[in-house]
């Protein structure tokens, strides 16, 4: 196992638009090791990623700080082209596989093997042609090396997801520079008995010489195959474990457990509320939202409390309340105060007090050419025939301005957004404020009950906490009860009374924000899950 | 200087120099015997004329559907209003509003099944539209040689079924509008108040519409459809109303069109209807999503202006009868570079 050094990062660092994702990671990888890589969305795994491959997106955003070496020697690729001369191969989440061809056809695409033929005397070697059995007999070879069950004859398009993973790796495995493999999340669309395989070609492959980064969510199968493991967290290495003196508790609460500067705190006083009567219930509630599908959903939510949603990205915690305010084909029972709520209908949940804050701020939540009152008030323009005034003799009733200019002057002050006046257009503000118009068009419907997704996504610090603060005094004011559905677990808890964690589409726990993080942190994991079902199997 | 330059941003470039340069042929004018208060005149009723055309392009703008390239729909709906009032031997203002109240219920069903189309082509509209605009004036040339018409004054002479190319609305309704309460100033000089008052009327109408809730809510559906869609308005409905408002107002404009020029064109004559109120309107200032009345008024003040002047005053230059060829060159000049502002505000 041991070897020289493959590769060795020194202070990579990185920062998007003053945005800063990625600062100074350091890490050694060997020859013929495996380093699992892990950490929660958004923690810069894919950003170092992205350094490491030379991708367009890092330059084109100002490039990277610090150095990157392999076998010593000082690199820095400008396109994942430079990346795979040097022999770093990489496996994306997203398959780059062309449907119509088969297997080999694949795994050999662009570096097929070919034979002379006349042709080539007169228009050079592009006319050769393709030396179909030599390209098997490669293919094979490399499905070998996998260790897999895959037929090189078969079409891509009509492959299980596990054996298009497949092709991609032997593709890589092919290539006969690449001795560096980064494989992003490979196991996240296999199956047990698939993944079980994958992992075991990963070790067959690290015997063969070839260094692995393995990305995945899936701590145990981490803990199985790696010879180290980094946890990212907010842009740092927090802690570099080796898989023999640690256990799935330790990593877990390293890569939830961030120490809140700034945030909000719980006090003894929100610790001390009880809340009322159920005033929404869910039942089998399913959501057809690309990306975040909701297969099953239970809750009962009371009166008065702010429940959090948690889990991971695309596990369907944003599918909730979006189906629920149907702006995505749903199905199931949504009982509101005592009445069945209509699914599949915006409009019906708003009229009878429901507001929603999109995690979509730019794409759903504003009016980005519009002025800010135009944003504050038209939800509720159109929703409880407010802020118009008759004209004509009450022929018709037009747009009235100064009822709209009050309403929004009154938002700007209680929510301190920073602006010229209320004409100004939306798309000049900072996100944070952008964010407090967001709120300020679901307070202004004064409603009973507030879902707020991801209110804190892309806006800093301090603008942060005056979200969560908002949010917090709105609930405390009016006894609004508020679902706030976020991925940062730690705001979560600084707010919320209960936090339901959501995985692959069904509840996988509710817990009250005390419990300590890592018991968050296993069930969004899916972990609990797991463990209980091996006990009753 | 501060004033002046935030008049330049407000106005933009492209309308400051179109203004200057309609201003230069003006003073031009009288210096190559072109008269000043002849071309004013003519460039006045030709803004009356267009107006309501172009500002049939308001709605479907501010909904989000693009510019109404399918004008010609709604002309359609306003030729058979026109014709069908000829026929009943109306004259005078009865004649105008009886060809309107015929042409407003054809040109709203007619708006209702475009719009049902460009609901299923969101992205693709302009697109569409100009071949919805090609195809029903192809249809239409069919149906005017069978339709059952058989006044004289508008059927071919020799086979006595048919309606004729260009049918004179002379003794029936011409002027009808324009010549309320409008004066003469001299030989040279008419003003044609009746058009501008029912201008006037249709765009202190539209900007009432368009404070009205349904009017907010179909700028907004032009501004963010998923904003609108989540704040409980049905985007598709507002969409169908705006090109049914959009199409009807084709219908008026065409009929308000005919009382002053004195003709109704029929066959081929909306094919290129579409393309001088697109121009105009999108050099008064609107873009692909947002378009104001001050648009509709500023611009097709600027194309016309220039469709009169041009080819009179160069005529006048180069001493040689080319005023047609002048005026198809900058004509389509003109909505050339309207449409390479779509492109830009598109490509933002």
């Amino acid at each position: 196992m041991e070897g020289h050094e493959l590769l060795r990062m020194e202070g990579v660092g990185k920062s998007y638009f003053g945005n800063r994702v990625l600062s100074n990671v350091n890490f050694t990888l060997k020859k013929g090791q495996i380093l699992g890589l892990v950490g929660e969305n958004g923690a810069g795994k894919s950003t170092l990623m992205n350094i490491l491959f030379g991708m367009p997106v890092i330059q084109e955003t100002g490039g990277y700080e610090g150095k990157i070496f392999i076998d010593g020697n000082e690199v820095s690729f400008a396109s994942p082209f430079e990346a795979l001369e040097a022999g770093v191969g990489m496996v994306h989440q997203e398959f780059s596989l062309i449907p119509g061809f088969t297997a080999a056809e694949n795994i050999v695409l662009n570096r097929e093997s070919t034979k002379y033929n006349i042709l080539v005397e007169a228009f050079g070697d592009r006319l050769k042609t393709l030396d179909r059995r030599k390209i098997r007999q490669r293919a094979e070879k490399a499905i070998e090396t996998l260790n897999v069950d895959l037929h090189p004859d078969m079409s891509v398009s009509e492959m299980p997801v596990g054996h298009k993973q497949f092709t991609e790796i032997a593709r890589e495995i092919d290539k006969e520079r690449t001795r560096l493999l980064v494989l992003d999340e490979p196991t996240a669309v296999l199956t047990e008995t698939e993944a079980a395989i994958l992992l075991k070609s990963m070790k067959k492959l690290a015997g063969l010489g070839i260094s692995i980064i393995f990305i995945s969510h899936r701590l145990q199968e981490i803990l199985d195959v790696c010879d180290t493991i980094i946890v990212l967290r907010d842009g740092e290495v927090v802690r570099e474990f080796e898989p023999e003196k640690t256990d799935l508790m330790s990593i877990a609460s390293a890569m939830v457990g961030r120490s809140i500067q700034g945030q909000s705190r719980r006090t003894q006083e929100d610790a001390d509320r009880t809340s009322g009567d159920v005033v929404l219930t869910v039942e089998h509630l399913w959501v057809d939202m690309p990306g975040e599908t909701v297969r099953d959903v239970n809750l009962e939510i009371h009166r008065g409390e702010i429940f959090g949603i948690g889990g991971l990205a695309g596990q369907g915690k944003l599918g909730i309340g979006n189906g629920i305010m149907g702006l995505y084909a749903s199905g199931g029972t949504v009982t509101f105060d005592g009445r069945n709520v209509p699914l599949n209908d915006p409009m019906a949940p708003m009229s009878m007090g429901i507001a929603a804050v999109s995690e979509d701020r730019r794409g759903v939540g504003l009016l980005l050419e519009e002025p800010i009152s135009w944003n504050i008030i038209f939800t509720t323009l159109q929703v409880q025939n407010r802020y118009l005034r008759p004209i004509l003799g009450g022929l018709v009733r037009i747009r009235d301005a100064a009822a709209i200019r009050e309403c929004a002057k009154h938002y700007i002050q209680a929510l301190e957004i920073k602006c010229v006046s209320e004409r100004q257009r939306v798309v000049e503000l900072s996100g944070g404020n952008q964010q407090k118009i967001c709120l300020a068009k679901a307070f202004a419907l004064e409603p009973k009950l507030l879902f707020v997704a991801e209110p804190t996504r892309g806006i800093d610090v301090g603008a942060k906490k005056v979200v969560l603060d908002t949010l917090r005094e709105y609930n405390r004011k009016n006894g609004t009860t508020i679902v706030m559905i976020s991925s940062e677990l730690e705001e979560l808890r600084s707010i919320c009374d209960r936090i339901a964690i959501v995985d692959e589409g069904r509840v996988a726990g509710i817990l009250p924000a005390t419990e300590p993080s890592t018991e968050f942190g296993l069930l969004m994991l899916g972990k609990v899950e797991k463990t209980r079902e091996r006990v009753t199997a | 200087m501060e004033r002046i330059r935030s008049f330049i941003d407000a106005a933009g470039w492209p309308r400051i120099i179109i203004a200057l340069f309609l201003l230069g042929l003006f003073v031009v004018a009288p210096f190559v015997q072109v008269r000043l208060d002849a071309s004013i005149s003519d460039t006045l009723v030709r803004f009356g004329m267009n107006g309501v055309m172009v500002l049939a392009m308001v709605p479907m703008v501010q909904a989000g559907c693009g510019l109404n390239f399918g004008l010609p729909l709604g002309i359609i709906a306003g030729l058979l209003g026109a014709i069908t009032s000829i026929e009943l031997e109306l004259t005078g203002i009865l004649g105008v509003l009886v060809a309107m109240c015929i042409a407003i219920p054809i040109a709203a069903v007619f708006g209702w099944a475009y719009g049902l189309l460009l609901n299923r082509v969101k992205g693709g509209e302009m697109m569409i539209a100009t071949y919805v605009g090609f195809s029903s004036v192809a249809f239409m040339c069919i149906m005017w040689l069978l339709l059952p018409y058989k006044s004289p004054n508008m059927v071919w002479g020799y086979a006595g079924t048919g309606l004729r190319t260009t049918i004179s609305v002379d003794g029936y309704w011409i002027r009808a509008i324009s010549d309320f309460l409008s004066f003469q100033q001299g030989k040279y000089f008419y003003f044609p108040t009746g058009m501008f008052l029912f201008l006037a009327l249709l765009c202190v109408l539209m900007w009432l519409f368009m404070r009205t809730k349904t009017g907010t809510a179909m700028t907004t559906v032009g501004s963010n459809p998923d904003y609108a869609r989540a704040s409980g308005v049905d985007v598709d409905r507002m969409r169908t109303i705006s090109v049914i408002l959009s199409t009807v107002l084709g219908a008026i404009g065409i009929i308000v069109y005919q009382q002053s020029f004195g003709f109704i064109q029929l066959y081929m004559g909306p094919f290129y209807m579409a393309f001088p109120a697109v121009a105009s309107i999108l050099i008064g200032g609107a873009s692909v999503n947002k378009a104001t009345i001050l648009n509709v008024i500023i611009g097709t003040i600027l194309f016309q202006g220039i469709l009169t002047m041009t080819p009179s005053v160069i005529n006048s230059i180069v001493q040689t009868d080319m005023s047609e060829v002048v005026r198809i060159v900058v004509s389509n000049g003109m909505i050339l570079y309207a449409l390479t502002r779509v492109v830009k505000v598109k490509s933002r």
